[in-house]
């Protein structure tokens, strides 16, 4: 009988223990009154990014709407904000908006923790190029976010050392290839480039620039070809460098990566926009001394790029304030105002198609190269982006992994592909996802 | 029993528990409650924080989820019921069987020289001739206080080609495939060997000096008493040292995901305990990952419960 009122007590202990946790979640359910009472009091938004100085944009945005106040909550970015955001979705307490980058919305919407605007922000999307738009559509009738930057890919090289080695900017990829020997027999401390094991997000870069469609929606199946023939040839054609020993096999952000981007001996990055505040953090030595270019082509008289990085934002499914919440997301990437904020405040690229007018004098790293902004329009224009899949985070940890075997080993990096690819379709077949042969 | 230290013995001397077990039915109920009471609060956080979690990783080993056509839009997405699949697939999984061979491997590595070290150290330190033993402890124990992320970045700068001092003397790559397991495990040892030289040096300083006067009367060596009293006095906190590094060695999880960024020789399941995080967290899928954590919970269990079963007989002379 003791036992039993032991058994009871606990029991009530858990239950509210349980009950407290749970009431994160029974929140999602309650303020749906707060809308329909608005003049009780303004509409609270919460907003997860990791844009430096959001707050700041934000509180432009409070500023001016006394009725739809925004609160920024600071986040870390990267794969972990998005698990973060997936694990609050499926917990029931998500944000009302959350920067999502594009490779990781489709998880979002697959997971069914952000909203399909596209009742709401339909008249958005004239503001936007084609390329960009499809990455917030899927390539489906829905609208699962509005971008908000956009990472085109483009060439960093050392201005003065290329001269210095008698080495012209590289035009396509065959003249990058011998670029890369000609340096190598000048100083063979040097190298013209390096292949990053670490970084899918560049790869799938060069992939898009090649033509690569790594996912696709046929009717009501997916169709997954990491492996296809643009891609394949993007593989070979590194593969081939790093076994030739004719550039570097270390991967990017590593201090041994630093050292190297600083002290000269890596002379080019096929890297996105965003570069300069890389570059200026963690090569200050080069300040003056990188120069931007197109990537380098297939072939000659072809003009493509791809994309590596960029995000939107999106609101939440569970949001009780969808209406609000888009309105504020729309002025954040649309408004004049707001994206030159974005630009100054939050150092982006915004993915709006007149971003150029807007970003002004050219970084003060780049001072040698006065009309970066105008270049880096140009290229950007160029971008082609694919349609990302359910579970890029699968595909691209495969990738790692397999690219690191491939470069350790020196092995076939389109052997490599092969085993992503399955990976992928191995991982969406286990989880029932209709696949098109 | 003798042999035992002081620290561990101290409550088996207290009185013998055995009468208390004949008079309890006789005594009224009121005092039956007592010990339940007393044994609430740790009843209560035992199930809050370890029942329930255990219970419900347990729960979702059992589940997965079902996505139906192309997975996008509302209720595409379902929790089911998947009995023993996830189980099936974790332990026919070949990366994690790979996975525990160079856990094994490195466990090896790091159980012999940290354990090996740390008893040397506590013998030098114990024994009557040392100088600065006050500095020298502390300056053994100092890495331990060091928190692994930093003492790995510490050690991957070093072994680093261009950063690193070791290497312009030693033309080695130190996180080459063959050498990484090796790099890894001077991490670990590194860190590891003062905790462990404590463990061990506290138990010595509790053996009575009478032993050793009455050892050197017999006319034994300094060398001889550490062999022949110190190490079998030590035996039973060996064993708990090597039972705590059995485990920690199995859930290797901070040095390699911290030396990771830095080389292209570390998967992202170099480890078992990896490969948990890397499914629950990268690849999103919880339900394979607590299944995979409830196989490596088993088989730590086993390998820690297994070697005591092997060594007890010997070191505490029962059974």
């Amino acid at each position: 009988m003791r036992m039993n009122r032991l058994a009871a007590t606990m029991a009530a202990v858990l239950a509210t223990a349980l009950a407290a946790g749970c009431s994160g979640g029974g929140s999602s359910a309650e303020p749906a009154p707060q809308t329909t009472t608005a003049a009780a009091g303004p509409v609270k938004l919460v907003y997860w990014t990791w844009a430096p100085n959001m707050d700041k944009i934000a509180a432009a945005w409070n500023a001016k709407n006394p009725d739809i106040q925004v609160t920024v909550s600071k986040q870390a970015g990267g794969d972990d904000a998005a698990a973060k955001f997936l694990t609050a979705a499926k917990a029931g307490n998500p944000p009302d908006l959350v920067q999502a980058e594009y490779q990781m919305l489709p998880s979002f919407v697959a997971a069914d923790a952000v909203a399909d605007l596209s009742a709401e922000i339909a008249s958005a999307k004239a503001e936007f190029s084609e390329g960009i738009w499809r990455m917030v559509t899927l390539g489906t009738e829905g609208v699962y976010a509005l971008p908000q930057d956009s990472g085109p890919m483009m060439l960093y090289y050392r201005q003065d050392l290329l001269k210095k080695y008698g080495v012209e900017v590289p035009k396509t990829w065959e003249q990058y290839a011998q670029a890369a020997r000609t340096v190598r027999e000048k100083d063979p401390k040097v190298f013209l480039g390096t292949f990053s094991s670490k970084d899918p997000g560049a790869f799938a870069g060069l992939a898009q620039q090649a033509g690569a469609q790594w996912w696709s929606i046929a009717g009501e199946s997916w169709k997954v070809a990491v492996d296809d023939p643009a891609t394949r040839k993007v593989a070979d054609y590194w593969g081939g460098l790093v076994k030739e020993g004719v550039i570097d096999d270390q991967p990017y952000f590593t201090p041994e990566w630093n050292k190297a981007l600083n002290d000269g001996t890596l002379l080019s990055w096929p890297s996105a926009v965003w570069g300069p505040g890389v570059l200026s953090t963690n090569a200050p030595k080069g300040k003056g001394k990188w120069a931007i270019a197109p990537l380098p082509q297939w072939s000659e008289g072809e003009n493509f790029s791809g994309f590596w990085g960029g995000s939107s934002t999106a609101v939440a499914e569970k949001s009780p304030n969808r209406a609000a919440a888009v309105k504020f997301a729309t002025w954040l990437n649309t408004d004049p105002e707001a994206v030159g904020m974005l630009v100054s405040e939050a150092a982006i690229y915004p993915a709006v198609s007149d971003a150029g007018s807007r970003l002004g004098s050219a970084p003060e790293y780049f001072s040698n190269q006065e009309d970066f902004w105008q270049q880096a329009t140009t290229i950007a224009a160029t971008a082609r982006g694919f349609t990302f899949g359910p579970n890029v985070n699968v595909a691209y940890s495969a990738w790692k992994d397999a690219f690191d075997k491939a470069v350790r080993d020196k092995s076939s990096f389109s052997s490599a592909l092969a085993t992503v690819q399955e990976s992928t379709v191995a991982d969406m077949r286990k989880s029932g996802f209709q696949l098109a042969r | 029993m003798s042999a035992r230290p002081a620290a561990l013995s101290a409550p088996e001397r207290l009185p013998e528990p055995a009468p208390r077990r004949r008079r309890a039915p006789a005594r009224e109920r009121r005092a039956t409650a007592a010990p339940y009471l007393f044994l609430a609060p740790a009843m209560l956080l035992f199930t809050l924080f370890l029942a329930v979690p255990i219970g419900y990783t347990v729960y979702l080993s059992v589940r997965g989820t079902k996505v139906s056509g192309l997975g996008l839009g509302k209720g595409a997405r379902r929790e089911i019921f998947t009995g023993l699949d996830n189980y099936t697939a974790a332990i026919g999984d070949g990366e994690l069987w790979a996975g525990w061979l160079r856990v094994l491997g490195y466990g090896l590595l790091v159980l012999a020289v940290m354990l090996t070290l740390a008893l040397l150290f506590a013998l030098l330190l114990d024994s009557a001739r040392v100088r600065l033993a006050r500095f020298s402890r502390v300056a053994i124990f100092l890495p331990y206080a060091v928190p692994g992320v930093a003492a790995t970045l510490l050690w991957g700068f070093l072994y680093l080609p261009s950063l690193s001092p070791i290497r312009q003397v030693l033309d080695v790559d130190l996180l080459g495939t063959g050498t990484v397991m090796v790099s890894m495990a001077n991490i670990a040892v590194w860190g590891g060997v003062g905790f462990n030289m404590l463990v061990l040096y506290t138990a010595l300083r509790a053996v009575p000096s009478s032993y050793y006067e009455a050892a050197r009367i017999d006319g034994a060596s300094e060398v001889q008493i550490a062999l022949r009293i110190k190490v079998p006095i030590l035996l039973p906190a060996i064993i708990l040292t090597t039972v705590f590094s059995i485990i920690a060695t199995v859930q290797v999880f901070t040095e390699p995901t911290a030396l990771r960024p830095l080389t292209n020789t570390i998967s992202s399941t170099w480890s078992p305990l990896m490969k948990v995080y890397r499914d629950a967290f990268v690849t999103g899928d919880l339900y394979s990952a607590a299944a995979t954590s409830i196989v490596i919970a088993v088989i730590s269990l086993v390998l820690s419960f297994g070697f005591l079963r092997v060594v007890r007989d010997r070191a505490y002379g029962e059974g």
